[in-house]
Parts: C-alpha cells; structure tokens; sequence
C-alpha cells in the first residue's frame, strides 16, 4: 500500500493510537491480577466479607 | 431483571462476567471489519492519504466526549440516587475517557502538520479539546487525592457537572469562531458532506471503538468493584487487630 509523501506521519499516527489501546488494555489486566492476588490472600487468612461483613458494606 | 437488580455489584460483577467475552468478541470482529474497510477506502481528492489518519481521528474524539457524557450521567447518579456503582463507572471511565482524548489529539497533530502546516494551533476545537484532555486528568487527579471513596466520589461528581459545559463548546466551536479545524462534516443539518465510500469505513471504526470502550469501561468498572472490596477487607482487618 502505498501511502504517499505523508505514509510517516500516517503510520506514526496509527502506532501511536494502537499504543494507548495497549496502554489500556495492559493497565486493566495488570489491575485486575494485582487485585485478584490481594483479594485471594485475604481469602487464605480467613477473611472474607461474608464472615466479617456488617450492614453497612455494600462490596 | 430490573434496573435496581443490576445496580448491586454482586450481580453486575456476575452479569458482566458472562458479557464481557461476548463484547470482547464483537470489538475485535468490528475493528477487523473496519480495518479492512479503511485499507479499501479510496484517497481524498484534497488530502490524499493523510485521510486514513480520520478513521482513528474522529472516533477517539467522539469517545473521549463520549467518555464525559457517561461520567456525567453517573455524577449525577452519585449526586442523585448517591448509588456507588455510579461512583465506580464515572471512576473507571476517567482514565479511559482521557486516553481516547489523548489519541484524538495525538493524531490530530500529526494529520494537521501535513494539510495544515503546523501540529498545533490555538484556535478553538483544538483549545477545547486540549481543556477536556486537562479536566480528565483533574478529576482523576481528584479521585486519587482523597482518600474515601464516597467523599471523592461527590467532589469529582460536582467538578464532572462543571466540566460537562465544555462539551457543547466544543461541538459547536468550529460553527461559533474562526478555526483552522473544519466545520462538521458527519453530524450536521443537510445530512453528511462525506463520501460514503469513506463515510461507511468512518462509521464501522466509530462503532469498533464504541465497542472497545463498553468492554474497556465494563472491566475497569470490575476492578474498581474489586478494589473497594480490597479496601473494605484492610479495614476490618485493621479493625480486628486494634481490638474492640
């Protein structure tokens, strides 16, 4: 495919949105393992928020 | 199911379990449709091949209105109804909303320098624009500063409804003032100026991001529920070890 006298700055422009997409999809799954890690190690000391929740916890 | 039902985040949580795959599915089917209609499409007879910065262009600046619009509804929710799971979309939606918002200016500099001249002029759409980019980057700001989630959530709701006048502003800029950028050419009075084989290939990428952005939004929503959960554990286990 030819993209002409500007192909750099088209190319440039198509990287630079695949890398935010990236960017986000990384931070989403990154966030999620970390979170899940902290909530299973919680779930090994025997704390969970069905044995411990009160009224006012909505999570 | 109604509405109310799916406001509890243990049924959300399992709700968009089962969707997620689905949305994530349809997302890559729509961006692999749109992708190869963009490499179809022909050259503008102006811009040439610079055109093809347009199918990434307008979508990330329709979504990172978008992305406001949805914070909008949810501050209000938060403000209203003060239900949490408002507090926990219009949070997971900032970081999003402001990628997207990043990319449209991103691309829109390196599609200016070519037909333009320059990367960057501070005419209004562009200004704008740049504005929208800072407020998303305020309000999560906010939301990183204070410490309660239902404190930050009433705070970045009230900054979001002020934030919210910027988006007719920037809408409307190209038709109020002088600006290099162009005036509407999708959505306007008389029906759209583009081509259609260059206006399909632009709607079906609109519709992939959209996507992109329910299946982004939904799963950030997820860790944000999980997050609180984090947050509630460390308490009662910090309570637990002060004593009663």
């Amino acid at each position: 495919m030819n993209f002409g006298p500007h192909a750099a700055f088209i190319i440039t422009a198509y990287v630079a949105a695949i890398a935010v997409v990236a960017g986000l999809i990384a931070w989403i799954v990154l966030d999620r393992r970390h979170l899940s890690r902290i909530l299973d190690d919680f779930e090994a000391q025997g704390i969970s928020r069905r044995s411990t929740r009160t009224d006012g916890d909505k999570w | 199911m109604s509405l109310i039902d799916l406001a509890n985040p243990s049924r959300f949580l399992a709700l968009t379990a089962r969707a997620l795959p689905w949305l994530a599915a349809a997302t890559v089917l729509a961006f692999a449709i749109g992708i190869s209609q963009v490499y179809l499409a022909p050259d503008d007879y102006q811009q040439g091949a610079t055109v093809k910065i347009m199918f990434i262009h307008v979508p990330a600046a329709w979504l990172g209105i978008f992305a406001w619009i949805v914070m909008s509804v949810a501050a209000l929710g938060t403000l209203v109804w003060r239900h949490p799971l408002a507090d926990v979309a219009a949070k997971a939606a900032a970081p999003i909303g402001a990628a997207f918002t990043l990319m449209c200016l991103v691309t829109g500099s390196l599609w200016g320098r070519p037909m333009w001249g320059t990367y960057w002029v501070w005419d209004a759409r562009l200004t704008s624009v740049l504005v929208l980019f800072l407020m998303y980057l305020g309000v999560i700001a906010l939301w990183r500063t204070i410490d309660d989630p239902a404190q930050a959530a009433r705070t970045a709701a009230i900054l979001t409804l002020v934030g919210a006048i910027n988006i007719p502003i920037i809408k409307f800029s190209v038709d109020w003032w002088n600006t290099l950028h162009q005036p509407a050419s999708v959505f306007r009075l008389g029906g759209s100026t583009i081509h259609p084989a260059i206006l399909v290939p632009l709607i079906v990428m609109a519709v992939a991001f959209t996507l992109l952005f329910l299946t982004l939004h939904l799963a950030a929503m997820r860790n944000e529920i999980m997050r609180r959960r984090v947050r509630t554990l460390m308490m009662l286990q910090a309570g637990a070890r002060m004593g009663p």
